[in-house]
């Protein structure tokens, strides 16, 4: 294992957000107040409490998981499509450092920064409702699987971009969307049974249901499915990440 | 043993180009090597599979006894590479990046060796300015700072003069005299024949993805080399007496020089019956000169040669 090499792309990448730290840390304070004066004081007040939880503090977790994933998948396909675009993956390409080596320098760093921001987001959210952790354990164990997995989701995004528009694209058409209609801002059990039905084939669904339970000890679908969904999507993004590296495609001709 | 061995290797590009046509070439360690050939004859595909960017689509490569694609740890921990295109990235400070290549080699961290090489280079003023700032250049400065901060025994130069100002091509050239000085094997490609003149022991000459040739610089030159035979007249002619006509001589300056050229590898030149006969015609000589061909002619004979014979 060449520890060096994965230190010296962890420390090239973190330096890329120290750059911008004051961006990458006012952004998600000014959006999440922003989620809080509308959905929490506008509209939460109208809404009085969803399953015994006061309505701000029940989207906490959901608009945690908002911005990790995107920033998650943002960080990790910016890092590996920049070099591409601009010519230095040539070094990448040229060192004597495996798929591994790159993905746990690059994916590491990107879920650096997505857990940072998520942190920075429960901070803010500390500000302005009342919140209990019952299992802080599994809080932080979802909110690491979670910025892990989606870096490494952006990272084979990264490496299938062609061009800037498709690096948004996905972000964009498929996981805001999902995101948004996964109970984030909702429970399930709130829509009409065939939209539960359905929401049961959006994978987001089980990630913010088990981190909500970790805040509040209630959840849409069970635990461990929750933990059985993310260990799952993990993987598969690791194995396609793997089949990349071993055929070479979009990066070794 | 050699320190990289190219045996045979085939590179097929996914549109069906045939880059590499059974190149096979021996590098030994210490020397210098320039691979000349036309633009698309396969010199950066060449290098490029030495150094895993592309994989080979048959044959084998081994730098310092590994193989680049089953033992490429070894092998490309023994390479550096300054790409011919200026493959930077642009908000990122010069020591950063430069610590980065180290790091990415597997290397620990060194400032003082990085500290001499920005030197060498003229860098060190600049090592906190971000790339974006630098001139074409300073950027390329940069490119070989990265390559040497892992301290590689083989070093690959992928037209390192090319649009480059004259200080930096003589720092340049001081910089791979004291590298060779140090053992390290160096390879440039080039456009420049002057500069593999000037500076390589050895010259390969590459087209059409095959290796043409490989030799010792000064023996390729005799080998090959053909040489004139300028005579200059004290008075002028307009054509050959009857004797020379049929000696090949060409008139150039409006009649006051004569030309002959001759192969210096055969046994009789003809250069003294030739002389003997000018004088014999009745011409007064008034000076000799001869000149060796450069390695240009004998690279240009090579490369229309090949056209030829396909």
């Amino acid at each position: 294992m060449n520890w060096q090499a994965i230190r010296a792309i962890y420390v090239f990448e973190m330096s890329r957000f120290f750059r911008t730290l004051l961006q990458s840390f006012v952004s998600p304070v000014i959006s999440t107040s922003l989620y809080f004066v509308v959905f929490g004081a506008a509209i939460g007040s109208r809404i009085d409490q969803v399953e015994g939880v006061s309505y701000g503090a029940f989207i906490v977790p959901g608009l945690i998981m908002l911005s990790v994933m995107t920033q998650a998948i943002s960080n990790a396909s910016f890092g590996i499509y920049f070099p591409k675009f601009i010519g230095t993956i040539y070094e990448l390409l040229s060192a004597p450092i495996n798929f591994l080596e790159i993905v746990l320098g690059y994916v590491g760093a990107a879920a650096t920064k997505a857990l940072f921001i998520g942190i920075v987001i429960l901070g803010t959210s500390a500000l302005f409702v009342d919140l209990t952790i019952q299992h802080p354990v599994a809080m932080l164990l979802f909110l690491v699987l979670t910025c892990l997995s989606f870096s490494l989701f952006g990272f084979i995004i990264g490496i299938w971009a062609g061009n800037f528009e498709q690096l948004q694209l996905i972000p964009l058409l498929v996981v805001t969307p999902l995101v948004f209609l996964g109970g984030s801002f909702y429970s399930i059990s709130m829509l009409p049974p065939i939209w539960q039905t359905i929401s049961f084939f959006n994978p987001v669904v089980y990630l913010v249901s088990g981190f909500r339970w970790s805040f509040f000890g209630l959840a849409d679908v069970p635990i461990a499915l929750s933990l059985l969904a993310i260990a799952g999507f993990t993987m598969l993004c690791l194995g396609i990440i793997w089949w990349i590296f071993k055929t070479g495609w979009r990066i070794r001709q | 043993m050699p320190m990289v061995q190219i045996s045979n290797v085939h590179k097929a590009f996914a549109d069906g180009f045939e880059a590499l046509k059974g190149a096979s070439l021996d590098i030994h360690e210490g020397e210098i090597l320039a691979l000349l050939g036309p633009n698309g004859a396969g010199k950066t595909t060449l290098i490029s599979t030495i150094c895993g960017i592309t994989q080979p689509t048959s044959g084998a490569i081994t730098v310092g006894g590994h193989d680049v694609v089953t033992e490429y740890r070894g092998a490309r921990s023994l390479v550096g590479l300054v790409p011919q295109e200026i493959n930077l990235e642009p908000f990122e400070r010069v020591i950063n990046t430069v610590r980065f290549s180290r790091g990415l080699f597997g290397k620990p961290k060194d400032d003082a060796l990085l500290e001499r090489i920005l030197r060498q280079l003229s860098l060190w003023d600049k090592k906190d300015n971000r790339i974006m700032e630098l001139s074409g250049g300073m950027k390329r400065r940069v490119l070989i700072a990265k390559a040497l901060a892992h301290e590689p025994r083989v070093l690959f130069l992928d037209e390192p003069t090319a649009g480059v100002d004259v200080e930096l091509r003589r720092d340049m050239w001081d910089i791979v005299a004291g590298l060779k000085e140090a053992g390290v094997t160096i390879i440039l490609t080039t456009h420049y024949i002057e500069e593999a003149e000037a500076i390589a022991d050895r010259i390969a000459v590459i087209n059409k993805g095959e290796i043409l040739l490989v030799e010792e610089k000064t023996a390729l030159m005799t080998r090959l080399g053909q040489k004139e035979l300028r005579i200059e007249l004290h008075d002028p002619v307009t054509e050959l007496p009857a004797p020379l006509a049929d000696r090949g001589l060409r008139i150039e300056e409006d009649g006051q020089v004569l030309v002959y050229t001759y192969d210096t590898t055969q046994d009789r030149t003809g250069i003294a019956t030739l002389i003997r006969e000018v004088s014999e015609a009745g011409l007064v000589l008034r000076d000799l000169q001869t000149r060796q061909n450069s390695l240009e002619d004998i690279f240009v004979g090579l490369v229309s040669k090949q056209e030829d014979a396909a």
